[in-house]
Formats: C-alpha cells, sequence, structure tokens
C-alpha cells in the first residue's frame, strides 16, 4: 500500500533485469545481429521456450496458487494457436493466390480469389468451400480478438459449469481432462474446418514481411516472447500478490472457510482460470508462428499433463519456479530426444536418449512429487532459511 | 396295393423305352446343331436331349457347358480330358473310358449365351437329381442368378424333395421367382404379399428389383406406371441438368464458360466495349457477356428466370420398370412394412453393439472404480495396467501356439503381472501420498508416462495381434440384420463374471469386509486389528490385477499397442465419475450410460465416430453439473468432503 | 432486544437419520447463547444449517429486520449479511501470516475485481492491529499462522470472525484443548463480543458454560430439551437423564 508493487515483491524486479539480460545476450549473438554464434533455429527455440514459460506460469497461478489442476490450459494455448494460425495461413494463401493470379487474362473477381484460397487451403481435407469458423480470418484484429476471447469464453462457460456445481480436486482435474479431450477430438474432425489433422502450416511465414529474414523475424519473435512473459510475469505477481493472492491461496488450502468468511468462492476460480486461459492462449499465439505448424495432436490431453510436470518440477507457487521448470524440462526434452544427447552403453545394451527420455522424465517426475514437492524452486529456500511462505 | 403295383409298371415301363435308345444316337440325329449351337437353335436339340429323360443326361449337360465335350472326326461325342497330346474320353452312354491322340477330336466351345440355356435346362434335372449336392448347387445357381425360366422347373421340383431344409429353401426361392415372373398378376402379388414379413437382405432385393424405377422428364404427363412426380424445385441445377441431358433445354453456362467466352473475345483490350481491366467486377462481367450475346457471338446466358421457366414447363417423374400398378403398390407396401421390421432389427442389433460396448467401459473402469471409488486414489497409470496386461497376452501367445490354451494361460498371468505391479507401485509410491490425491495423480501420471514409453522400446510402435481362438471368431447371426461376434458376447459374459466376482468379493469375504471397514473408517478399523496398509495392498492390487484381465479381453477385438491405455483411461475416469465414485453397481450404471450414450450418438450421425465421443464427454461435462455426485449417489455425511 | 434469528420447525435427515428433528430456536440481538447437548445432539448440523452447508428437508430459517429467509442463500452471502462461524478444528490458513489471515476476514467488498484494485481498504492496516490486540496476538502479527499454538490458532479464528464484524457468531468449541489461563481470555473474547452482537456458543464443558453466564438451550436428538439459566435446565430432570443416562 504505502511501498510500491515491485518493492514488495523484489523476486519479479530481479525476474525482470535477468529476462532483460538474457534478451540482450541473445540478440548481440543471434545472426541477425552479425555476429551469429548462435542459429536462428536455436534462437527460435528460444522465443518458443519463453512462450511455454508463459504458459507455465498461468498453470502455476491456476495451480500452484488457486489449487486448481486443471488439465486443459495447453488445450487453451493451442486454441490461441489456432486463432493466430488461420489469420497466418489465410492471409498468405491470399498473397500466393492474388500472385498467381495477377497475369491471368481477365483479372480475378472476388469469388474467384476466394475459391482459390479456400481450394488451397482445404484442397488437402477434399474441400473448396470455408466453414463458418473462418468468418474472421481475413482479419488479423479480429483473429487477434479471437486469441484472447475464444478460449477466455471457453473457460469461463466450462468453469462456470465446474465450479457451480463445486466440482473439486481430482474430480476437477478430471472433468477437465475429459474438456481437453473433446476439444482435440473436435479439432481432429475434418468437419470442424480447421483441416484435421493437417492442422494449419506454414506459420512461420508472416504476410506482408517476407522481405524480412527469418533471421531478423525470430529475433523479433523473441523479442515479443520476451516481452510477454515479462508482462505476463508481472501480471501474475501482481494478482497473486496483496489481498487477492492472500484469497486465491486461502482458496487453495481450505475452499469452505473461505466461502464462510463471506467470498464467493466460484468468482475468484473463475477469475483466475479465465485469466490464466487467456495467457495461455496469447503464448499459445506467439509460440505457433515460431513453430511454423499446429496439429490437434498439440492440444491432446497428454500436452496439458507435461505442463503440469514442468510447474510440479519447477516447483509450484512460486512463479519463478514455473518458469524454471518450462525452461529446464522443454529444453533437457528437446536436447535428449533431438539426438544430440550421447547414448549410454552398458555393454550389453546401448540406452539411446530419444527411446528413454521420457522414462527417464517420467521416474524424474515421480521422484519430485514424492521426494522434492517443491521442486527445483524449492532449492531458493535453502538460500533465504526461515522466511515464510510468502511470495 | 394295387397303386403300387402299378406305379412300379409304369417306372419299368419308361426305363425300357429309355434303354431302347442311346444319347449317342439324339446326339447324333442334332449333331449339327450340337457341334456349332446358336443360342436360337439349340431349343430344338436340348428339347430333345431333355425329353429322353436319360440318366446320363445331367453328366453331358454339365459337361458340354464346360467346354469338355469333343468330336470326332466321324461326328461322335466324348467327354474328353486333355493331357500331353492324349485326350482321355470317356463314352457319353457307358462311361468307358479310353484314351487316343487329341489330332482327330474338336473341342465344343459353346458361346455364353448357348452356355445359359444349357444351364438353364440343366437346373431342372439338377433340381431332380438324387444326389442331394447337386440339386443344393441348382438352387444356388437360381438364387445367385434368377430368371422367369426357372420357376416352373423350380415349382415342379419341390414336391419330391425329401431334404426338408432344402425343400423349405426351394419354396422361399420359388415364392422369390413368383414375386417377379409369374405370368398372373394375383400370383405375383400373392407371393409379394407373403415377402411383407421376410427381413432377409434377399427379399430386400426382390422387392427392390420389382421396384426399380427410372427418373424421367418430358413436356407433358407421361405414360405408364408413374412412381412419383417430382419438384424440380427442390435441387432446381440438377433438375435442369436433366433437362439439358434430355436435349430439352440449352446448357447453362458455368463461370468458367463465360470467363472463357469472355477470353476468346477480347478484342483490343476490350470486351464488347469494355475495358478488360474492369472485369474484376462480376457485374461488369455479366454486362459484357451479356453484350457479346447480344451480337451473337456468344449463347444467350441462362439466367435462373429461364430456367425456373424451363422447370415450370416440364414434368418431372419416375417410372416404374414393372407396368402394371398393382404389383408395385403390392410391392411398396411390402417393402414398407419390411423396413418397418428391418428398423426394429437395427434397434435390437444397435442395443447389443451399445451393450458390448459397455461392457468394455465396465471392464476398463471397475478396476478404476475399486482403486478410485474406494480407496480414493486417483490411478492414472490405470490405463497402462491394461496395456501390460494386453502385452502379457501377446508374449504368452508367442510361447503358446494354441490360441486356446494360451488365452486360458493369460488371463491369470495377466492378472498375477499387473497384480504385482499394482502392489510394487502401492508400496513404492501411493503409500507415501495417501490424503494426497492430486500428488497421487501427478505420481502416477509419471508412472504412466514411463511405463507407455518402455513398452514402446520393448514391442516397438507397431500394433501387435492378441488372436482369438477359432471358436471365437464367429458371430452369433440371428438374422440378417441382428449379428452380433462371439469375442463380444465373450466380453459382455466377462463383464458380468467380474460384476458378480467383485461383489461377492466386497459384500462376501472377508477381504471384502475389511476393505469396507478401512475405506470407512481406517482408524477404527486398525483398533479392531486389521492392518490398514496390507488391505489397501490387497485393494490396489486387485484393482491393478482387473485392469489386466480387461486388458486381455479388449487386446482380444482391439489392436495392442504402447498407447491403448491412454485410449481407456478418461473414458474410465469418466464411467466411474457418472456412475458414482465407491460404489460398484454405479460403475455398472455409468457404463451403460456411456456405452449406450455414445452408440446413440453414432446412430444420429453414422459417419463420425469422433463427434460421438466429443458428444459423448460433453454430455457428461453437463451430467455432472446436475448429478455432482453420479447416478448412484452416496448421501449425508459420508459424502462430504 | 430484537429477534435477530428465527429458527422454526426445521428438520433434516441423512440416509434416514433425523440429525434435526422440528427444531425451534430464537436469537436476539444482542445475547450470548450457550448450546449443548450430548454427541450427535445436533449441534454442528444445527450451524450447518444456518450458514448455508446443509440445507434442511423442512422448516424457515428467518434472519434479520427484513426478515429474509438464509435457506435459499449461498454460503458466502450467508456470511456476507453478518453470520460468522467458527470452526471446532481451528481453520486458520496456516501458509498466511496472522495479518494476511485477518485482513481476509475483514468486512471489505468481497469480489475478485474489487480486491485487484483495492478499494475501500485503506484502513485495513489499523484494523488488522485493532483485532490483533483485542485477541492477544499483536507481537505474531507477521508469523505464519502454521507456527502458532493451538490456543493462539483459535483465537485468531476469532479475530477472524470479529474482523468480518457479523451481527452473529457462531461459536463451535471454543475451548477445546485449552489451558485454563487460556479458557479464561477465551471466556472474556466472547462476553465482550456479546455486548454489540449475538454470540451463539456450542460447547461440551459444563464449566465454561457456567463462566459464560448466560442463556443455556439443551438440544437432544436434534431438537430443543429445555432453555434457560444453567441452573434452570440442570434441574431439569429429562436434562439429568439424557446426561446420566437413562
Amino acid at each position: 500500500m504505502e511501498r510500491s508493487f515491485i518493492a514488495k515483491n523484489p523476486s519479479v524486479l530481479w525476474f525482470l533485469l535477468g529476462l532483460a539480460g538474457f534478451t540482450i545476450v541473445i540478440t548481440i549473438l543471434s545472426e541477425a545481429s552479425g555476429a551469429a554464434l548462435i542459429s536462428t533455429s536455436f534462437v527460435k527455440t528460444l522465443g518458443k521456450t519463453l512462450c511455454l514459460c508463459l504458459v507455465a506460469i498461468a498453470m502455476d497461478v491456476v495451480w500452484g496458487y488457486c489449487g486448481i489442476l486443471s488439465l486443459g490450459h495447453f488445450a487453451f494455448f493451442g486454441i490461441g494457436g489456432y486463432a493466430i494460425g488461420m489469420w497466418l495461413m489465410y492471409a498468405r494463401t491470399e498473397d500466393i493466390v492474388i500472385a498467381s493470379l495477377e497475369n491471368a487474362t481477365l483479372p480475378p473477381t472476388p469469388d474467384e480469389i476466394t475459391n482459390a484460397i479456400g481450394t488451397q487451403i482445404f484442397g488437402v481435407v477434399g474441400s473448396s468451400d470455408f466453414p463458418m469458423i473462418w468468418a474472421f480470418s481475413h482479419s488479423l484484429t479480429l483473429q487477434l480478438l479471437a486469441v484472447a476471447l475464444v478460449p477466455g469464453l471457453l473457460a469461463l462457460v466450462f468453469g462456470w459449469l465446474a465450479f457451480r456445481s463445486r466440482v473439486t480436486g481430482v474430480y476437477l482435474s478430471i472433468l477437465t481432462q475429459a474438456m481437453t479431450l473433446a476439444l482435440s477430438l473436435y479439432f481432429f474432425q475434418n468437419d470442424t474446418g480447421l483441416r484435421g489433422n493437417n492442422g494449419l502450416s506454414g506459420l512461420q511465414n508472416i504476410p506482408g514481411l517476407e522481405a524480412v529474414s527469418q533471421a531478423t523475424l525470430s529475433l523479433w519473435f523473441f523479442w515479443a516472447s520476451a516481452f510477454a512473459l515479462g508482462v505476463g510475469y508481472v501480471l501474475f505477481a501482481w494478482i497473486t500478490a496483496g489481498k487477492l493472492g492472500s484469497v486465491i491461496r486461502a482458496i487453495r488450502d481450505n475452499e469452505a472457510r473461505v466461502r464462510f468468511l463471506g467470498y464467493h468462492v466460484e468468482s475468484y476460480k473463475l477469475f483466475v482460470f479465465t485469466i490464466t486461459a487467456i495467457i495461455a492462449a496469447i503464448a499459445g499465439a506467439l509460440y505457433y508462428p515460431q513453430a511454423g505448424i499446429i496439429n490437434p495432436a498439440e492440444i491432446a490431453p497428454i500436452a496439458s499433463i507435461y505442463l503440469a510436470v514442468w510447474v510440479a518440477i519447477g516447483g509450484r507457487g512460486r512463479l519463478y519456479g514455473a518458469v524454471i521448470g518450462a525452461a529446464v524440462v522443454s529444453l533437457m526434452s528437446s536436447w535428449f530426444t533431438g539426438g544430440k544427447a550421447p547414448d549410454i552403453n552398458l555393454g550389453f545394451y546401448v540406452i539411446g536418449w530419444t527411446d528413454w527420455w521420457l522414462v527417464l522424465l517420467g521416474l524424474t517426475f515421480v521422484a519430485v512429487t514424492l521426494f522434492f514437492p517443491k521442486g527445483i524452486g524449492g532449492l531458493f529456500d535453502l538460500l533465504q532459511p526461515r522466511k515464510g511462505d510468502a511470495p | 396295393m394295387r397303386h403300387t403295383i402299378l406305379a412300379l409298371m409304369i417306372l419299368l415301363g419308361t426305363a425300357l423305352a429309355a434303354s431302347a435308345q442311346t444319347l449317342q444316337s439324339i446326339l447324333q440325329a442334332h449333331g449339327e446343331e450340337i457341334a456349332s449351337p446358336s443360342r436360337n437353335s439349340v431349343g430344338v436339340a436340348l428339347g430333345d436331349i431333355v425329353a429322353s429323360g436319360l440318366p446320363q443326361t445331367t453328366d453331358f449337360l454339365e459337361q458340354w457347358a464346360e467346354k469338355n465335350v469333343w468330336q470326332r472326326d466321324d461326328g461322335m461325342f466324348f467327354i474328353g480330358a486333355e493331357g500331353e497330346g492324349l485326350l482321355t474320353l470317356t463314352d457319353i452312354d457307358t462311361g468307358a473310358q479310353s484314351a487316343d491322340a487329341s489330332a482327330e477330336y474338336y473341342q465344343l466351345k459353346p458361346n455364353g449365351g448357348v452356355r445359359r440355356v444349357i444351364g438353364t435346362a440343366l437346373v431342372q434335372f439338377q433340381l431332380l437329381d438324387p444326389d442331394l449336392t447337386r440339386r443344393e448347387t441348382a438352387v444356388a445357381s437360381i438364387a445367385r442368378r434368377p430368371e422367369a425360366a426357372q420357376l416352373a422347373p423350380l415349382m415342379a421340383s419341390i414336391d419330391g424333395e425329401v431334404d426338408a431344409d432344402l425343400k423349405a429353401r426351394k419354396i422361399q426361392l420359388a415364392n422369390f421367382l413368383s414375386a417377379r415372373f409369374a405370368e398372373s398378376p394375383m400370383n405375383r402379388i400373392a407371393a409379394i404379399n407373403s415377402l411383407a414379413t421376410d427381413t432377409s437382405v434377399e427379399a430386400r432385393a426382390v422387392l427392390n428389383q420389382i421396384l426399380t424405377k427410372s427418373p424421367g422428364v418430358s413436356d407433358r404427363a407421361p405414360d405408364g406406371n408413374i412412381a412419383a412426380i417430382l419438384d424440380p424445385f427442390i435441387d432446381p441445377d440438377r433438375s435442369y441438368a436433366a433437362l439439358v441431358a434430355a436435349n430439352l433445354a440449352p446448357a447453362r453456362q458455368s463461370a468458367a464458360d463465360i470467363k472463357e467466352a469472355l477470353e476468346a473475345n477480347i478484342i483490343g483490350g476490350r470486351i464488347a466495349d469494355l475495358p478488360v481491366a474492369q472485369m474484376d467486377d462480376p457485374a461488369n462481367r455479366a454486362a459484357a457477356y451479356a453484350a457479346l450475346a447480344a451480337r451473337g457471338a456468344v449463347p444467350t446466358l441462362v439466367t435462373d428466370e429461364a430456367r425456373n421457366a424451363a422447370l415450370s414447363a416440364h414434368v418431372f417423374y419416375e417410372l416404374y420398370a414393372t407396368p402394371n400398378a398393382d404389383i408395385t403398390t403390392a410391392a411398396a407396401t411390402a417393402l414398407a412394412s419390411v423396413e418397418t421390421r428391418v428398423a426394429s432389427a437395427q434397434a435390437v442389433d444397435l442395443t447389443l453393439d451399445a451393450l458390448s460396448l459397455a461392457s468394455i467401459f465396465f471392464l476398463a473402469a471397475i478396476g478404476l472404480a475399486i482403486t478410485f471409488g474406494v480407496m480414493g486414489v486417483i490411478n492414472m497409470a490405470h490405463g497402462e495396467f491394461i496395456m501390460m496386461g494386453a502385452y502379457t497376452g501377446y508374449v504368452v501367445q508367442l510361447f503358446i501356439p494354441n490360441y486356446t490354451v494360451s488365452i486360458v494361460v493369460a488371463l491369470p498371468l495377466a492378472f498375477a503381472v499387473t497384480f504385482a505391479a499394482g502392489v510394487v507401485m502401492e508400496r513404492l509410491v501411493i503409500r507415501r501420498l495417501y490424503h494426497r490425491p492430486l500428488e497421487t495423480l501427478l505420481a502416477t501420471f509419471g508412472i504412466s508416462i514411463a511405463l507407455q514409453q518402455i513398452a514402446k522400446n520393448i514391442f516397438g510402435t507397431q500394433a501387435r495381434p492378441l488372436t482369438s481362438p477359432d471358436w471365437l471368431a464367429g458371430a452369433f447371426v440371428v438374422n440378417d440384420v441382428i449379428r452380433i461376434s462371439f469375442i463380444r458376447i465373450a466380453i459382455f459374459a466377462m463383464a458380468l463374471i467380474f460384476l458378480a466376482l467383485i461383489l461377492y468379493i466386497l459384500k462376501r469375504t472377508r477381504l471384502g469386509l475389511e476393505v469396507r471397514a478401512v475405506t470407512q473408517n481406517p482408524g477404527m478399523a486398525s483398533s479392531m486389528g486389521i492392518n490398514p496398509n496390507r488391505i489397501n495392498m490387497m485393494t490396489f492390487g486387485l484393482g491393478s490385477g482387473i485392469a489386466g484381465i480387461a486388458g486381455v479381453a479388449i487386446g482380444l477385438y482391439a489392436k495392442v499397442t504402447s498407447e491403448m491405455g491412454s485410449d481407456y483411461i478418461v473414458q474410465s475416469f469418466m464411467t466411474v465419475v457418472v456412475g458414482g465414485v465407491g460404489n460398484v453397481w454405479g460403475t455398472l450404471a455409468g457404463a451403460a450410460m456411456i456405452g449406450f450414450g455414445q452408440k446413440g450418438i453414432e446412430w444420429l450421425n453414422p459417419s463420425n465416430t469422433l463427434a460421438a465421443q466429443t458428444y459423448m464427454i460433453l454430455f457428461v461435462i453437463l451430467f455432472i453439473q446436475f448429478r455432482p455426485k453420479g447416478i448412484v449417489a452416496l448421501k449425508g455425511r459420508a459424502a462430504g468432503d | 432486544m430484537n429477534t435477530l434469528l428465527e429458527v422454526s420447525g426445521v428438520s433434516v435427515s441423512f440416509d434416514g437419520f433425523k440429525a434435526i428433528n422440528n427444531l425451534s430456536i430464537q436469537i436476539a440481538e444482542p445475547e450470548l447463547r450457550a448450546i449443548i447437548g450430548p454427541n450427535g445432539a445436533g449441534k454442528t448440523t444445527f450451524m450447518d444449517i444456518l450458514t448455508g452447508k446443509t440445507k434442511p428437508d423442512e422448516g424457515r430459517v428467518i434472519w434479520g429486520e427484513k426478515s429474509v429467509s438464509l435457506l435459499g442463500m449461498s454460503e458466502s452471502q450467508i456470511a456476507q449479511s453478518g453470520i460468522g462461524r467458527k470452526f471446532q478444528k481451528p481453520t486458520v490458513f496456516e501458509a498466511q501470516t496472522v495479518r494476511e489471515n485477518i485482513v481476509m476476514a475483514l468486512k471489505n467488498p468481497r469480489g475478485p475485481f474489487d480486491l485487484l484494485f483495492k478499494r475501500r481498504v485503506d484502513d485495513s492496516a489499523d484494523r488488522a492491529r485493532e483485532i490483533s490486540d483485542e485477541i492477544g496476538l499483536s507481537d505474531a502479527l507477521d508469523q505464519t499462522a502454521g507456527a502458532l499454538s493451538h490456543g493462539q490458532k483459535q483465537w485468531l479464528e476469532i479475530g477472524m470472525l470479529l474482523a468480518q464484524d457479523p451481527r452473529l457468531l457462531l461459536v463451535d468449541e471454543p475451548a477445546a484443548g485449552m489451558s485454563p489461563s487460556e479458557r479464561e481470555h477465551t471466556t472474556d473474547l466472547l462476553v465482550r463480543a456479546a455486548r454489540t452482537r449475538a454470540v451463539v456458543v456450542v460447547e461440551h464443558d459444563m464449566e465454561f458454560v457456567r463462566r459464560l453466564n448466560c442463556k443455556v438451550t439443551v438440544l437432544h436428538q436434534g431438537s430443543v430439551l429445555a432453555e434457560g439459566s444453567l441452573d434452570h435446565v440442570t434441574k431439569n430432570q429429562d436434562v439429568v437423564d439424557v446426561y446420566l443416562g437413562r
């Protein structure tokens, strides 16, 4: 109240400084700056990792702070990706179609252009008509709105139904997993109009920025991701600090008691569930242009489970824990499964990490749950002994 | 007595008369026609051959139709088989065998039309042949290709038929033939009416044959047996296409045609005085085309108005191929009645389908219901236990090739393997996390991820077969609509057995009593000498073991992959939650609801099983709103959190 | 003395067991009332009904001057309309500091956005300090509540109730597990609170009830067995039978 928010939450300041420093270092080392000490694809990997950190802190707020083990936040992430992907794909295809029709004998009519775009996009699922769901895909503004509104509304409706009927704990987790499964099955269908299991592709080509090299573009997206992570971090730190944070954590620890204090617990849960869903979707909208492709497998329930794994390993209930977990696990994942990790030769058997990484991850996760419930972030407590649980 | 004697005498007489002439002599009398028959001329010769009534006729006709009859240069006919430059010859009458060089013989090769005529003549014999197999072949060949000419011999053969099954089949077939080919409309209608209760595919095919209709279009009221007058405006473009096809209207120009016509008429950068650059506006294109049409350069555009006028000026109809309206009316009525019956049979079939799906859900979920419901422990690796059971079955089959024995071995072994896995998991992980359900959820996730990947590393990513024994391979066929495979019946039976077994264990055994005691009040139970740790371990092992057995059952009808567990885990949880936690009956109700719901939605939208699953999940989410504690809910303080 | 709460003809059963049977009680404002009764008499269920946790099968619960029914309201609405509850087992938020616990309970707008944008909480710090003085935890304001002793947790919970500034305080076995001096302190707190509002104390311990020196209601098998001063009810033959065995 008297003191500023940052002064009361020094970890936020440290985080922002660290993030800024990291961004500057990567910028200097990148191909775009000329130093070219790290490859463009690695810059993209780092940019994507920042987006994963953003969705991880959203997950941390909803789970680590509010106690809702949501197995659906990666689905919101995916929906954000789809929403921006639709515009990217439409606008890019439109450019291509117009360019290809440039030298036609007759200048094309609007209908001809639309049909040609439709054929280009939906030919792969044997169709050429635009489904209703693509009605706004021509407009960047509307699709950007959709990035926030579609997952936001979905979370609002689903959360309202679930919280209203007092579904809590593991039941809620299973319900969110069911929602995720329903969503991924929905996206898998060709009838949905999102190209079924082909998903959306070519998203790394940003319409209107064809002249900009991928090296530069990757850096821009890296900056955007870092900025989004910074803003998201501050936003969540602000939400989880102070009295609101106090109530949210109280709901996690004893929901019924909070209710008897006169708080409408459902509103709080709904607020947290929805705002984290929106942030997750924004993270997704930044992630998939860097990944270049999105398909329904990204939305499958297992993805949301991995999200929980990251947060648990990083240490839930503290935002930087989620960031550490997401960054460490996802980078290690790509290192191990990318074939770069050296295989271990046991003489009678060779442990190839592409095959055994998931086993290691699964068992690590079990060990963390059993023996280090505070995760990697818990190590910071050892640095500052006896400082309570306040963030 | 007198009758018998008379019959004997007649029989004797015909036999004597027949022996007076040989088949060869008849053939020689028609030598020319036999050697090079045509469809029209062969009738006389066949008539004489058939009229002879000789027993060797059937053989000869069969061999003739199969191109095995040879003619010697002197005109004699033989049945011959060619081999290594020699012909093995069989005398047509005596059956005596001989061999000769093939050079002097000429093979008779009747064409398809003739062979069919021979076949029809042959059928009359075959229908009366003393050999049952031959008669059956004849009946089957009539069923395959029914013809009007077969009706009379078929009818004639019914009375003398001694085999009861074949007689019934002959009567049925005669009925089908009468419905289509009987000469008097009365007889046809009678036959058609008798088909109204027959749901077989054959009977429906007969009725549909009678009701064959063809679309037509005319500028005045059509003649003939009209099936329907169509409204052309339901699909105007298609109707107009029919008009065009019948040369009753000019073809319409598609957008591409118009574009082509415009492109062909560019003169100096302009089309009909309009600049090409303005052609991105559809209105300008229309104007340019209209101008071109006015000059006669292109055909006049068929506008929607012109199309509609043309449609209104013509009658669109469907005409029955059968000219007699009484017959088609009777057939339509019969078909409607058959279809009602088929629909109700399909409802039964759907119910059986749903029942077997529900059984699978029940089997997959019941182990979970025990660990989740009774112990309050979330086991996300439950799906992987199902997978382990299925792979156990697969490995057993690698060692025991006899499928029956291997299944008998696999079931207890799968139970043992997953029971052990469950106990190990309970001791190492679950026990440390009691009262922290979310953490249990997470830890078992980790185990699930690891187990899945280990299975992938061992068995690879491709699906492995788990073959069911032959006696489970078939299907139980009630009629042409209702059929249910034995494997699904077996799964249903297994679900019932498990329901009984689990109810027995929980309600009637010491273990069940202790489980219930620990569930309700662990402190009190332990003070009464029950060891809660042991009970929890046993319960968890039991739940896991059942998952293993369910895995074998599921593996028998679905594919065995490392990911099969995750296909069932969400469904299983929903089954338990919808049914009501902590209650075996609840799981049964939940499985039934989800199984029937899913099949019901599939029936509404048959092409899309993904959609059925999606909507089922949405339904479950909504259902939880209204009954958060499930179908079979516990009430009162015990249900509190 | 106005009637603040009127419970009439309330019954509730769980799986055929009648926990509350045609119960009628009136509470005035201000008033201190003790409710006693053997185990299973329905004391906790009675509180569950008042606070909205359990919905009764029949009967009416009327609240305040405007005579609103509490039965259609959610737990949080009931709490906001002025009924505070202290549980049998001390339930404070152990992971948070004493100050956070009290501030959370303070009577303020309770929507998420009110909290996010800090509407009308300027005097929170002062109020929190006043309350911590009252419950004797001023020195422990920045400690986590989990580090408090059992008795201190009980006081913190009473403090949270006071912070809510309710018109009716429901207190479930406040003296359980307390030392004699702690009991005395608790009695003082409750008696002081009852000067301006209604306080209902559910208690087993007769000695504690005697010290409260107030009107007593005896519950048995879900309905009122006797009502009056402690001396009056202890002379009642039914009460003696119930307490000393039949």
